[in-house]
């Protein structure tokens, strides 16, 4: 009971709203009023929005891809250290959250200016300066640095799960390092990797911080339409939509995410 | 007016902390329609303020710490202050239905008209705001609020451009300078992000309002910002100073005050000669206030020598208060050329007002532009 209570407090109800914003008209302050309408669902398939959409797939898509490049080999590493200094690693890995996001982000301009620390390395060696400030590139890289814990966390727990008899037998059996990455490692973690990829991919596709500070309006994601929409156009309804958008994506993507997670669970077996 | 931007002192707005507000605020935006406000019963000019307590809503940073203290030191009356991070938020408070339990709040000016125009605001009584007549005569004739009929202004300033002298090989002149750069400027340069200045330059570059809503001006605005955006290394409303300081760019579209943040003598600011906008961050009172003479006088105390001090010495705006300005002028003005603007020069600015419907479009060029 209280599950349900829960369920439909924070869940039910917000989500109910949204819907029915989205198919009102924006009111003088912002707010909503009638008439009904389906102009505001209309507009999303108007070729900018689907363009800033698709963009907005790629970069959240993109940071995910790093961040499990960098992810997977670090929580590997985790698992091989002695027990306590798991510990250590895994507080290493948390503890950027615990430094306010706007705070960590700043400092990225810090570095990535064109009179900034890296700019200034490549000058160094004959290569810079460069802008990396204000690029698509800096979004991705913002990103990714962003949520590369929620990468490494999952991915952890299941290498843990993980019974190191099978990777010894492999070997023994005479399977190289690739082969048992291939075969073993990667199919038996699946679901952590699903997971991280599902954390890392989410809250990317949202965000709208680092596209502002790192992008410097060259890499406008779905996340800054929606805030706009609600705090510069006051266009409450239109900005619901492109909520609902977002939001449908990435139920399909959920469902992806349980059915794969379904499939690896039956080999498992 | 319409500052999304955060209102720090200026050691804070040198650190994160303003940057990292400003970022998630709120701009400008409007609407449609509404009553005029109509004045209620006449307030009491003898009125015991030490029997009335009022609560004032204002960006963080942007006045005294010790107002509350010095309020009620002057006056009698109780205070208290709470914080509203952007324009649209408090306007979302106050226009929310209800009682809102705020007395005074800061809004900036476009804001207050769209305010007064929902009718939420109790008219300025100037009986009891006797400092209104230390104010300049052009502080008090804006255009959304002549005559301080509902608003009393608390800061004014305009928009131009901050650029690096020791950089160029002439100093920016007009708005085209940076809208299409000579080619020692290209990728050295930096525009607002937030409507209505993101349009303004362009706006006044090709001769219209600042305040335009006519559709076939505001496509050749975009078509404009279309052009200049290759041009640009970014939008930026948070850290354009810090790009001036460290020479990465040549020059920002700024509001006045914000140059001086860089802490960098090179900088220069300079109002195009094609002209900008004038904006204004004034107090209003809400209708709902049960302590409305508390209210007034809140206002005038803002008004006074004492705390316009304070806000054009550390925030580094300009005060409406004839006084403390040409002080300021005189003690400041040769290390922040904003503070020596003259009150006519800067009265030729446009007035910003409530864009209404309008807000939407100017969005929608927003995000065209920065989709490009």
């Amino acid at each position: 009971m209280p599950a349900l209570t829960y369920l439909i407090v924070l869940m039910v109800v917000p989500l109910t709203l949204v819907i029915a914003y989205a198919f009102l008209t924006a009111g003088r302050f912002g707010g909503v009023q009638g008439p009904v309408t389906l102009d505001n669902i209309g507009r999303l398939f108007e070729p900018l929005y689907l363009g800033i959409l698709v963009s907005s797939v790629v970069n959240a898509g993109l940071a995910t891809f790093f961040a499990f490049l960098i992810g997977f080999p670090a929580a590997l590493a985790i698992t091989r250290l002695p027990a306590t200094w798991q510990t250590a690693a895994l507080v290493a890995v948390v503890l950027p959250f615990w430094t306010n996001f706007l705070i960590r982000t700043y400092a990225w301009i810090i570095l990535l200016n064109r009179e900034g620390i890296l700019s200034d390395a490549l000058g160094l060696v004959g290569l810079g300066p460069v802008d990396f400030l204000y690029t698509r590139q800096a979004v991705i890289l913002g990103l990714t640095y962003a949520y590369i814990p929620l990468m490494v966390l999952p991915i952890y727990a299941s290498l843990q799960r993980l019974d190191p008899t099978l990777l010894e037998a492999a070997r023994n059996l005479g399977a190289g390092p690739w082969r048992r990455f291939r075969t073993i490692l990667l199919p038996l973690t699946l679901p952590g990797i699903i997971t991280g990829c599902l954390f890392v991919f989410i809250p990317s596709l949202g965000n709208f911080v680092i596209p502002e500070l790192l992008g410097g309006g060259n890499s406008q994601m779905i996340g800054n339409l929606v805030r706009d929409q609600f705090l510069k156009s006051r266009d409450w309804p239109f900005g619901s939509a492109l909520a609902l958008m977002v939001l449908a994506l990435l139920v399909v993507i959920v469902m992806f995410q349980a059915s794969a997670s379904r499939r690896t669970r039956r080999w498992g077996a | 007016m319409a500052r999304q931007r955060t209102r720090a002192s200026r050691a804070s707005i040198l650190g994160i902390a303003g940057a990292v507000c400003a970022v998630l605020l709120a701009a400008c935006g409007g609407g449609s329609s509404g009553g005029e406000a109509s004045p209620s019963a006449s307030l009491d000019p003898n009125a015991d303020l030490s029997k009335q307590s009022i609560v004032v809503s204002n960006w963080d940073a942007y006045m005294d710490p010790d107002v509350a203290l010095k309020f009620t030191d002057t006056t009698k009356a109780n205070i208290t202050v709470a914080k509203h991070a952007t324009n649209e938020e408090i306007v979302g408070k106050l226009t929310a239905g209800g009682d809102p339990g705020i007395d005074v709040a800061f809004v900036s000016g476009q804001y207050a008209q769209a305010l007064n125009e929902a009718g939420l605001l109790e008219p300025i009584d100037p009986k009891l705001v006797p400092n209104l007549a230390n104010l300049y005569p052009e502080s008090k004739n804006l255009a959304f609020d002549p005559g301080n009929k509902f608003s009393v202004p608390y800061a004014w300033g305009t928009t131009g451009i901050c650029y690096r002298e020791d950089l160029m090989s002439a100093p920016p002149t007009s708005w085209n300078d940076l809208l299409n750069p000579a080619p020692e400027n290209v990728k050295k340069t930096l525009m607002l992000a937030t409507q209505p200045w993101m349009n303004l330059p362009a706006a006044k570059a090709l001769g219209f309002s600042a305040n335009t809503t006519d559709q076939g001006q505001l496509d050749q605005i975009k078509q404009q910002l279309l052009k200049t955006k290759p041009t640009l290394l970014g939008f930026d409303d948070v850290t354009f100073y810090e790009r001036l300081a460290s020479g990465e760019v040549n020059m920002a579209v700024a509001w006045d005050g914000w140059c001086n943040y860089s802490g960098d003598p090179n900088v220069k600011f300079v109002v195009p000669k094609e002209g900008a906008d004038l904006w204004a961050d004034t107090m209003v009172v809400l209708k709902s206030s049960k302590n409305k003479e508390a209210a007034m006088a809140y206002i005038n105390f803002m008004i006074g020598d004492e705390m316009q001090s304070w806000m054009t010495n550390n925030i580094l705006y300009k005060s409406p208060n004839k006084a403390v300005a040409e002080k300021a002028a005189a003690e400041l003005g040769a290390d922040y050329p904003n503070i020596a603007m003259t009150p006519a020069d800067l009265a030729k600015g446009e007035g910003l007002i409530d864009l209404g419907e309008a807000a939407k479009i100017y969005q929608q060029i927003a995000t065209e532009v920065q989709a490009s």
